[in-house]
């Protein structure tokens, strides 16, 4: 499946205590919650919504219920309960966080699906493009350190992407940009 | 080419403003959070002090930008949209693009010295109605409905000068006249025309069935994509139907806009704008259309080949069309 991590590596990933993987999440969400304090905002009345965001390579789920006084996260085997569904490999989930990928683009091709409330999932994918995350700011990195940070991350997503196989770059993280002009 | 020809880009959000400006647009056009605006769906758009940073930005880095209040005025509420008017002008839009005659008038009257732009809702697709629009009220450049061809965009542009003429060239494709297209309303209740929504994500559900995905509208199945099948936008228009015992996509198939190959016709005959359609989208699509697009407008200047290939993958149903340009549709 193009974009799917090596059944060796979701296995591995399904090794871990689902606990010490709840604790790096919330981790690196709060990192970005911090950066981005008007998330909740511009999710408006879908904030509050419990999002089951589902890497279909891994054997987890993360649940998000995000909310002005901050966001719940946690990682279960398998959602239950939630307003709305999103599935993707790893990667492309990654990606339309850090504004490689469109998510229309990727619904068009059918390498993302969702189900539930149409509305709340417009509304997150929509307040998620606005906070223009990158990898520096869900570290956690000092400003001084994020160009060369987030300049090398683009570079090892790239590859990566390549080597899964996943849908092409594009946008402003993306290096196929370029028209050809002849 | 005499007047430098201008690629009108869309915003969503303000990471999309930023994202369509340091890709090389020349103009922005944008809305409120609110129904004053064709694109109101959740998490999108500006509100006012966004708006304001918006216009800040756009203008440090030698960009226009255009406040959309493009939806129809509710009768016995229109102050949301006269507020929305006062407050673009007040954000500095250089320019409004209106599509109620009422707001037009209210518009000019109130602020006397600000652009006004005939948006494609108005569906303004004769030289009387341009020309209305154009004498009585000092419309600057009219937005025109994407049903036309180039022939008739030809006319069009010729005899509405000295306004001038905007045309779509990229991005979802609107095959019925905008502003009087019903079948939301129909189905759902809500119209980009009123509300700002086009088969609202309220009233649109996805289930899997059997491998495949099934998109439906307001209780109504619209369209099933099989297993790997590229999937387009759930509105009514673009859905399958059966009829005489047929099943087709009726009314239009779900492609994506792109006249990239008719830029240099669409210049030679006087259009002065460009526009890139699709305020919802990412960032990644507003980078990658925006970038291509300044570059063949750049390249056209110069006298170069162009090449698109890179587009497709962000088109509608993963394929594209010179729509009503050239009027190959069934």
């Amino acid at each position: 499946m193009r974009g799917h991590l090596p059944p060796i590596f979701a296995n591995a990933a399904g090794m871990l205590p689902l606990l010490s993987l709840e604790v790096v999440a919330r981790h690196l969400m709060s990192n970005a919650m911090a950066a981005r304090p008007s998330f909740a905002a511009r999710l408006g009345e879908y904030s509050g919504r419990t999002f089951a965001v589902d890497p279909v390579d891994c054997p987890f789920v993360f649940v998000l219920t995000p909310q002005d006084g901050g966001t719940h996260l946690s990682v279960v085997r398998e959602a239950v309960g939630f307003d709305a569904r999103i599935a993707a490999p790893l990667v492309v989930l990654l990606g339309m966080i850090d504004g490689t990928y469109d998510g229309d683009a990727l619904f068009f091709s059918r390498d993302l699906s969702i189900e539930g409330d149409t509305e709340a999932v417009l509304a997150l994918r929509n307040a998620i493009e606005n906070a223009d995350l990158d990898l520096s700011t869900v570290l956690g990195f000092p400003q001084a350190m994020q160009g060369p940070v987030n300049r090398a991350a683009r570079q090892v997503f790239m590859r990566v992407r390549r080597l899964l196989d996943a849908p092409e770059d594009s946008g402003p993280n993306g290096v196929a940009n370029g028209v050809n002009l002849s | 080419m005499t007047t430098p020809l201008e690629l009108v880009c869309p915003a969503g959000t303000p990471a999309g403003l930023r994202t369509a400006v340091d890709a090389g647009a020349h103009s922005v056009y944008c809305g409120f959070r609110d129904e004053t605006n064709a694109r109101n769906f959740p998490g999108l758009n500006f509100d006012r002090a966004e708006m304001r940073e918006a216009a800040a930005y756009a203008h440090a880095h030698g960009a226009k930008i255009a406040i959309a209040l493009n939806t129809f005025m509710r009768a016995g509420s229109t102050d949301l949209w006269k507020r929305g008017v006062d407050d673009a002008v007040a954000a500095g839009a250089d320019a409004l693009i209106l599509a109620d005659v009422g707001l037009v008038d209210y518009a000019r009257k109130a602020h006397p010295k600000q652009r006004l732009h005939l948006s494609v809702q108005a569906a303004a697709a004769t030289p009387e109605a341009i020309a209305f629009y154009r004498d009585r009220f000092g419309i600057a450049r009219v937005v025109l409905p994407r049903v036309l061809t180039v022939e008739e965009v030809s006319r069009l542009t010729a005899h509405a000068a000295p306004c001038e003429t905007e045309v779509f060239v990229f991005g979802g494709l609107c095959v019925m006249a905008e502003g009087r297209c019903m079948l939301s309303s129909y189905a759902t209740g809500k119209s980009p025309n009123m509300t700002g929504v086009c088969s609202p994500p309220s009233h649109v559900t996805y289930r899997e069935d059997r491998d495949a995905l099934v998109a439906c509208v307001g209780g109504f199945t619209i369209e099933r994509f099989e297993r790997g099948e590229p999937a387009g936008y759930p509105t009514l228009c673009k859905g399958r139907f059966v009829a005489d015992g047929t099943m087709s996509h009726l009314f239009e198939d779900p492609v994506s806009l792109n006249a990239v190959t008719l830029l240099p016709r669409l210049a030679e005959i006087g259009v002065t704008a460009f526009k890139i359609e699709g305020r919802q989208r990412g960032r990644a699509y507003i980078s990658t259309v925006v970038r291509a697009f300044r570059k063949v407008i750049d390249a056209m200047a110069a006298g170069k080949k162009i090449d698109l290939d890179e587009l497709r993958g962000l088109t509608e149903g993963q394929r594209d069309t010179v729509g009503a340009y050239k009027k190959t549709w069934r």
